[in-house]
């Protein structure tokens, strides 16, 4: 882990009508970390990390990729800067199969004629591939070609985390991947974490399930009532002194320099 | 409708101005836009020129439309109407308005579709469709001959009194078994070997006649409910080499179908005539603005049979003077 | 996946439940005569539904598009006839003005983010009311042979097949390939699925919707080229039947309305039901008050089996 910034955001704002979801939040991550980030409900989490990932334009306030400044005007301006996101909400078509999913967006067309000018899809590949993705994160299911509404939630969101880890180039963003996951299962999701953190990556992660987050992130971004509130370091500080201040209950001002990051 | 609003209001101002000078009469039509309501309208406004009142005029939005009557109905009362004319949409619903109407000493009268029930009006002017069937059915049985009758009814859709009389009256007409004009089902005989809904529009009347032609191919006689399903059932008799043989009547009168008679596509059509509907009224309007005399009943506004070739024992107009005497572009 | 696939399967076997009835009452029915002729009487319905299912698979539905096909085929037998436009200009022009309408409809849907339910409610009375003006109500005739070639049959085994009806099945044919095989035809069901995530995964869902009433107003243009050739005229009170039986056809043959689900062969399968059952009930000498009961009851079924289907295939959690 260097000191790099491969992601950066300052004073970002975010208002939905009177409510003010991010008032002024930064944010950094560096190259090949795992960034946890805790917070209450309402913290504005999900609304900071969809601000990252091109699914909102903040108000105010700038983001920058690798040090330069971008302007995410929707998902696709992120996915090409290399960020891939997993979203709360799944972000999947239920009436859709694995396949077609984890290649949403990204389909795969035949070569040549077929694909060039009929813009034919290469479903073998796609299969293939997608069979090599859901393999190696260890998630089994009956037929790839199922429609993802016939998998339990945890086998959904399987296929979710999946599509995240595979398709990511320099940034993955996860909320609450292991939500809905047993225990075996969210072992799975950290070890897969770890992998992609492992090859060069940066990986985010949203999660309320604090053995979780300290067993896998490198430091812990505290998120509260729209900001950035402190940066921890999980070998430092205490999950107990971690709740307290995402609560609100402890100012960071009274941690120890050796919990701070 | 705006447009009509605002021609109604200037009238309103100008009637104000002019009070004691020019009666004014009031017309609604089903739909501004169909031809037989053009027709109607000329002839109305015409005749109120000639007697010396102001005819002003309003309609429907569609076909069935009767909230857009209503407020007609509303407008010409506030401009001072004395005298209204109207063809319902809704026979029924139409009602407590004219009542309305009528409770403050305006004459109502139906032109071309009674009110329900029929007193709900002052009178009726309008043609008699049992009548207009009776009389293409005669002409079908005589310009069939010895031949045996198989014959093919292209009805409007079930329940519309309409249909049902033209469809009966052809029936009777034609020499056989029918309901009586009172009647709204439509009757049926064994001569009658397939009876199938157009909606009065061509291209469900050829799918009618497609379907009836598959189910016996040897029909040589059909009735229609107008003109436009009319050209349809021509379309599926031609496309199966039939148009020649087979005896194809209708009912209406309007320019396209006086046409088609005279290419040979419909044997003959009974016509009718809403510029004379349109007159009556205006005449019995004037005569109660200036006698206080309300028509009363049902008048019938006569229909003739157009055809291009004569046949024995039944009377019929030629297509020249079909042309005359049709509404629609000529 | 069994379960959906009752879903489309049901549809198929309602219509060959139906031939085989219909065959039983009479012996008219099953030549190829009688299939040619309701293959006609369909191929204006089944176009415009190859538009309306694109339209109900993003969870939309478009209520104009039989009034939008009437304004077709009035702008080009119009221009054709009155102004002696060449006829392929005037069938171009037509195209582009129902093109024109589902552009419209799109643009009202994506930007205005109105419901297409009231969208298409707007526009369909605004081309009832051009059409009517623009024809003064009066029919269209004598239009050039150029804009009725698709209403000519050529003999194929003993009976004639009109060519439209081939120029229908050849739209089917290209429709359900771009729909299940092309990248842009999954994103027409991710969209109609689940908007917000299919927005999210990167898909433009904006230009998915618009792309999609554009088409569908292709296809009414297309319906209208068909209608003018099977009638022979240009009729602005064409279209009005064609409405509702475009929507029945779409829902009978198991698209869902809510989206996401079905095959556009299938509304090819419930434009036919509708056709056969017309067709043979009239071949039975039975009212047409039956056929719209018929109708009604095939298309709460189909609904009905589609909600089913959908409850089976779920499992747990309680997700919709």
């Amino acid at each position: 882990m260097t000191d790099r910034l491969v992601l950066e955001a300052r004073g970002i704002v975010k208002h939905f009508g009177h409510v003010t979801a991010l008032d002024g939040t930064d944010f950094e991550l560096r190259a090949s970390e795992i960034l946890g980030i805790i917070g209450d409900n309402g913290a504005g989490k999900s609304t900071l990390i969809k601000a990252l990932s091109g699914a909102l334009v903040p108000d105010r306030g700038e983001i920058l990729v690798d040090g330069v400044r971008v302007h995410f005007r929707a998902p696709s301006d992120a996915r090409r800067a290399g960020i891939e996101t997993l979203y709360q909400e799944l972000a999947v078509a239920p009436a859709l199969s694995i396949v077609e999913n984890l290649f949403l967006g990204r389909e795969l067309r035949r070569r040549g004629f077929l694909g060039r000018v009929l813009r034919m899809l290469d479903r073998r590949r796609m299969l293939e591939e997608s069979s090599a993705f859901m393999k190696e994160l260890g998630i089994g299911v009956r037929s790839m070609k199922q429609a993802v509404e016939t998998l339990s939630g945890g086998q959904r969101q399987g296929v979710a985390v999946a599509r995240s880890a595979a398709f990511a180039r320099h940034v993955v963003i996860m909320d609450e991947p292991t939500a809905a996951l047993g225990v075996k299962e969210g072992k799975l999701v950290l070890d897969l974490i770890r992998r992609v953190r492992d090859r060069g990556l940066s990986v985010v992660l949203i999660s309320h399930n604090m053995p979780h987050v300290f067993e896998v992130a490198d430091r812990i971004h505290v998120a509260r009532l729209g900001r950035r509130v402190a940066m921890l370091d999980p070998k430092g500080v205490s999950m107990s002194d971690a709740v307290a201040v995402m609560t609100g209950a402890m100012i960071p001002e009274q941690l120890p320099p050796h919990t701070l990051s | 409708m705006i447009l009509r609003a605002v021609h109604v209001f200037a009238l309103i101002g100008l009637s104000s101005v002019a009070a004691a000078q020019q009666p004014v009469i009031g017309l609604i039509t089903k739909t501004s836009t169909n031809p037989f309501f053009v027709k109607m309208r000329e002839g109305a406004e015409a005749a109120a020129k000639t007697s010396g009142a102001r005819l002003i005029s309003g309609s429907g939005k569609n076909d069935g439309d009767n909230v857009g009557q209503v407020t007609a109905l509303e407008n010409m009362i506030a401009a001072g109407a004395k005298v209204i004319l109207i063809t319902p949409n809704d026979s029924k619903a139409i009602v407590p308005s004219i009542s309305k109407a009528r409770a403050k000493g305006i004459l109502v009268i139906a032109l071309d579709s009674p009110t329900d029930p029929v007193n709900a009006s002052d009178a009726l002017f309008a043609t008699d469709n049992y009548r207009a069937g009776t009389l293409i059915g005669r002409y079908a049985r005589a310009a069939l001959g010895a031949k045996v009758a198989r014959i093919a009814t292209i009805d409007l859709f079930p329940g519309h009194p309409v249909g049902a009389q033209r469809h009966n009256g052809f029936l009777k007409g034609f020499g056989l078994r029918a309901p009586e004009a009172a009647v709204n089902t439509l009757g049926t005989a064994s001569d009658v070997v397939c009876m199938a809904d157009s909606y009065g529009d061509q291209t469900r009347g050829q799918t009618a006649m497609e379907n009836c032609l598959q189910k016996n191919p040897d029909i040589n006689v059909v009735y229609t409910i107008n003109e436009p399903s009319a050209a349809g059932a021509y379309k599926a008799l031609k496309a199966k080499g039939k148009e020649k043989s087979v005896i194809l009547v209708s009912v209406d009168g309007g320019c396209q179908g006086v046409r088609d008679v005279a290419s040979g596509a419909i044997a003959a059509t009974a016509q009718q005539y809403p510029v004379k509907m349109a007159e009556l009224g205006v005449a019995a309007g004037m005569a109660f603005i200036r006698t206080g005399k309300k028509p009363s009943g049902y008048t019938d506004t006569g229909v003739s049979l157009i055809a291009a070739t004569k046949v024995r024992g039944v009377e019929s107009k030629d297509v020249t003077t079909g042309i005359e005497l049709c509404f629609g572009r000529k | 996946m069994r379960a959906r696939l009752l879903g489309t399967l049901g549809p198929l076997l309602a219509l060959i439940a139906a031939c085989l009835f219909f065959a039983m009452r009479s012996d008219r029915f099953l030549t190829a005569d009688n299939l040619s002729i309701v293959l006609q009487q369909v191929m204006v319905v089944g176009v415009i539904a190859i538009g309306q299912t694109l339209v109900i698979l993003t969870a939309g539905v478009d209520l104009s598009c039989g009034m939008v096909m009437s304004l077709g085929g009035i702008v080009m037998t119009k221009l054709a006839v009155e102004q002696q436009v060449p006829v392929a200009v005037a069938i171009a022009a037509g195209i582009a003005a129902t093109a024109l309408f589902g552009a419209i409809n799109g643009l009202l849907v994506t930007h205005l983010r109105l419901p297409p339910f009231i969208v298409t409610l707007g526009t369909l009375n605004i081309a009832f009311a051009i059409t009517q003006l623009y024809s003064n109500a009066q029919t269209v005739t004598d239009v050039p042979a150029g804009l009725t070639t698709l209403g000519n049959a050529f003999q194929l085994g003993g009976s004639s097949v009109v060519y439209g009806a081939l120029i229908m099945l050849a739209l089917y044919a290209v429709a359900a390939f771009a729909l299940s095989q092309t990248a842009a035809g999954r994103h027409v069901y991710a969209v109609g699925n689940n908007p917000e995530g299919a927005r999210l995964t990167g898909i433009a869902t904006q230009r998915v919707l618009l792309g999609v009433y554009l088409l569908a107003g292709v296809c009414y243009g297309l319906a209208a080229l068909l209608s003018v050739a099977r009638t022979g005229v240009g009729d602005p009170n064409a279209g009005q039947a064609e409405n509702l039986e475009a929507i029945t056809a779409v829902v009978v043959g198991g698209t869902s309305l809510f989206g996401g689900r079905g095959f556009v062969l299938s509304s090819l399968v419930g434009a036919l039901i509708v056709g056969v059952f017309r067709n043979g009930l009239t071949l039975m000498g039975v009212s047409s008050v039956y056929q719209m009961l018929v109708s009604g009851v095939l298309v709460i079924l189909a609904v009905a089996t589609d909600q089913f289907s959908r409850r089976l295939a779920q499992r747990g959690g309680g997700e919709t």
